[in-house]
């Protein structure tokens, strides 16, 4: 049975629930788990004063309610376990965590998963900017594991990405692996404009054409197998790609010619 | 409100009175020490601790524009080392340039009372003395950047000694700093005004000034020795950083001559080789050399590993540095009066030239012979943050520590050094000196670093540990100016310190002389430029005497 904790509360500024995770609540029972900090606004509050908290912690934690999407952090620094929640979350999802999954059955604000070194945040619906990035002055974003989105993302999804995977199914949009320096980000709906702006290394893969900036320079169109291996991957995990796409071709661009040109973005065009 | 106290039982470092760990009981009134108190004190058991005066930090950056781009430029630093507040204390945040309500208090949990701010340009004296202001516990006070003010350099290059003189007294009281501070004297301008030039030996004359350093640091020695004030010209020398710059260090100490002066962060300026090459050690002729003057001291400027900053208002050397480190910094221009350069950077064991300069700082230490004219200092937070002084501390009183901590780093650079034939040990009393009455004395605090009576209470208790680090991470109490804000580990109180200036005398009608300038060349008017006295409250004036 997962310990759930079921909003009672909506809070009047968004909570901050770093102790959300899996790594605070193991072998504490509901009641000790109530007692647990989060930050309302200025105030120190307790975990009881917004949710109630029932059953007990076998690897899940489930969180229900309908205003999780004023609860930041959820997850913040988790390294095992799953996470799962029954509706919207807050910005900063899963933010430095090293393991375990996160799933979200709705929406997730923004700064998903940013400056994460591994584990597993999947989202339903729609991710708001900033998905895997670095946070503002950092030199590098997310360093491992995986981030899938089946609705769209919205701006510099992988800023100053250093490794592991984001696969957004819908859309991305402005500056999609801005200033990344290695890893990989695929997306299969329409990109927005200037995607791999300064990026150093990695590489960006569309299903779709999409307009370029003009330090990419093409260098050929081919049929990637590596790709093939890639797909089977990711369908595996629950993403939709048609036979036609997974064969190619590709056209490849590389860039960012401003850092070197080793970066690469791949766009479907049969 | 400040207590009557009774401090009773502990062993006292007391070196300027000669006390070396004898058993004494101190007292406090009125936020001085006294033989015997009028009233009944609260008496508070301090048996088997050590007694110490406040710690004097002579060389940090810790306040003024300069420190501010830093933190601006480092979100990152901060955001993984917030401070949080307690019922007494506000909060901050931390990392290498800490916010200033967390350095006053990251100051304090050290068992230092007092820290001055090594640089801070004319223009920029109004933020940096409104940031003390948010900077509680310790005394603070500030020296101002006037080796590469054009005006002076004018003056200079016309010969006009006198009117120079009056020029630097003027900036002095316009800005209520505390001294002078040459930061690669006669370099900035040249580089500024012509193409990243650089300007070698002290006594190459650039054509954008026609005055070469060595006229600009005699000058200044010269002009703050006669004005009488209580700290010497505060001398970042040219060329730091440089593969065989001791030379320059030796050719500026040896311009003194038998006059004070004190040389800032000198583990920087101690590098023997060839320009352009990797640095040798020189650290043994610089300490031969400071050992036998008395009328020098120093600070060392150690090394520590791990995350810093490079902060300077040598904006030649920030430039240099940004070559190797590839990443974000800031180079600004500062009017007519100095220039300024920011670089987060990171000192790692197993690089040659970061492991060298490591055990260049250790070996200083260890080679000098006077502790009561080297200061400990990291040049904060250039070398790395105050926050490391109790771990430097441990690598000199502890040897086997150090053995273990020298096996750590670069075995090419230690070879090329003394460290492992140095068996030296520093003892409690010998860091009582580095931290606190030697640097006390070489700022002319005649109220500090030491507890003979009169003096402010500034004091430090520690457990009494065998892991000098842990024993000097936490002292148990801390008193400032008879306040207990530390009582047992814990903060008990706030409160504001004193800022500390001088006011040098001078010939009022120089103010004629400089007014047309700033007219003619700054971005401010004259009126708005000097710091008024609605800025002094909580302060004290250190007297001159000429």
């Amino acid at each position: 049975m997962p310990l759930l904790l079921k909003q009672i509360a909506p809070p009047e500024v968004p909570l901050e629930a770093d102790n959300i995770t899996p790594d605070r609540i193991t072998g504490q029972t509901p009641a000790g788990v109530e007692k647990l900090t989060v930050m309302h606004g200025n105030e120190t509050r307790r975990i009881g004063d917004f949710f109630r908290v029932t059953g007990q912690y076998d690897g899940v934690i489930n969180l229900q309610g309908d205003h999780l999407g004023r609860v930041k952090f959820i997850g913040a620094r988790m390294s095992r376990g799953v996470i799962r929640v029954d509706g919207d979350v807050g910005e900063h999802l899963g933010a430095g965590m090293s393991g375990g999954a996160i799933l979200i059955s709705g929406n997730a604000a923004d700064w998903v998963g940013p400056e994460m070194s591994g584990g597993r945040i999947e989202i339903r619906g729609n991710a708001g900017h900033m998905t895997g990035s670095a946070y503002r002055g950092a030199d590098m974003g997310m360093t491992g594991g995986e981030i899938i989105i089946h609705g769209n993302a919205r701006n510099e999804v992988g800023n100053a990405m250093r490794n592991g995977l984001i696969a957004i199914a819908g859309n991305s949009g402005d500056f999609t692996g801005v200033n990344m320096l290695a890893g990989s980000i695929f997306v299969s709906g329409e990109l927005g404009i200037r995607t791999g702006a300064g990026m150093k290394r990695g590489s960006v893969i569309s299903l779709k054409d999409a307009e370029l900036l003009p330090t990419f320079d093409y260098s050929c169109t081919y049929q990637p197998g590596y790709l093939t291996l890639y797909f089977r991957y990711l369908t595996g995990l629950g993403l939709e790609i048609d036979d036609e796409r997974v064969r190619g071709p590709y056209k490849r661009y590389c860039g960012d010619s401003v850092e070197m040109n080793r970066g690469e973005i791949l766009l479907y065009s049969g | 409100m400040t207590e009557c106290l009774q401090l009773a039982g502990g062993k006292v470092y007391d070196p300027a009175n000669n006390i070396d760990g004898d058993i004494k009981d101190i007292y406090i009134e009125q936020g001085r020490i006294v033989e015997t108190p009028s009233a009944t004190p609260r008496k508070i058991n301090v048996s088997g601790m050590a007694v110490m005066p406040g710690g004097v930090d002579i060389h940090c950056h810790i306040a003024g524009p300069k420190v501010n781009l830093a933190r601006k430029l480092q979100p990152e630093d901060h955001r993984l080392d917030p401070h949080p507040g307690t019922e007494q204390t506000r909060s901050g945040v931390g990392g290498s340039v800490p916010s200033t309500f967390a350095t006053g208090y990251r100051y304090a949990t050290l068992g230092y009372t007092t820290a001055m701010e090594a640089a801070v340009s004319p223009i920029g004296a109004r933020h940096a003395i409104e940031e003390f202001h948010d900077t509680p516990v310790i005394d603070k006070g500030f020296y101002v950047l006037l080796g590469n003010n054009i005006f002076l350099q004018q003056l200079l290059r016309e010969g006009r000694k006198e009117e120079f003189r009056h020029a630097v007294a003027w900036w002095i009281n316009a800005t209520k700093a505390y001294t002078t501070k040459l930061v690669n004297p006669g370099g900035d301008e040249p580089w500024k005004g012509k193409k990243n030039s650089r300007v070698g030996n002290i006594d190459e004359k650039s054509d954008v000034i026609e005055v070469s350093p060595r006229q600009v640091i005699d000058a200044f020695i010269g002009a703050v020795n006669e004005l009488g004030l209580p700290h010497p010209p505060h001398i970042h020398c040219n060329n730091l950083g440089h593969s065989g710059n001791f030379d320059t260090t030796l050719e500026t100490m040896k311009t003194a001559g038998d006059r004070r002066v004190h040389l800032a962060h000198i583990q920087f300026h101690s590098y023997g080789g060839e320009p352009g090459k990797n640095p040798k050690s020189a650290s043994r002729q610089i300490a031969e050399y400071v050992n036998s003057h008395p009328n020098i001291t120093c600070d060392v400027g150690q090394v520590m590993f791990g995350k810093s900053t490079i902060m300077t208002a040598d904006s030649a050397l920030a430039y240099t540095l940004r070559g190797f480190k590839k990443a974000k910094w800031v180079n600004a221009d500062t009017e007519c009066e100095s220039g300024c350069g920011i670089l987060p950077f990171s000192y790692q064991e197993h690089i040659y030239v970061h492991a060298l300069q490591w055990a260049i700082g250790l070996e200083l230490f260890l080679l000098s012979e006077d502790p009561w004219r080297i200061v400990l200092s990291t040049d904060h937070p250039n070398g790395g943050s105050f926050m490391n002084y109790p771990k430097l501390i441990r690598l000199l009183m502890d040897r086997e520590f150090r053995k273990e901590e020298i096996k750590r780093v670069n075995q090419k650079a230690v070879k090329r050094t003394l460290l492992n034939e140095l068996d030296r040990e520093y003892t409690l009393n010998e860091i009582a000196i580095i931290t606190r009455a030697g640097p006390a004395r070489a700022l002319g605090l005649k109220n500090k670093g030491h507890m003979g009576p009169g003096a402010d209470a500034d004091i430090t208790i520690y457990d009494e540990m065998e892991d000098k680090e842990a024993m000097f991470n936490a002292p148990r109490y801390v008193v400032k100016s008879g306040n207990l804000i530390i009582e047992n580990h814990e903060f008990r109180r706030d409160y504001t310190g004193k800022f500390l200036h001088t006011e040098p005398g001078y010939d009022a009608s120089i103010v004629d002389q400089v007014k047309p300038f700033f007219e003619n060349y700054y971005s401010i008017e004259f009126d708005n430029y000097a710091v008024d006295d609605s800025y002094l409250h909580d302060h004290e004036v250190i007297a001159s005497s000429p």
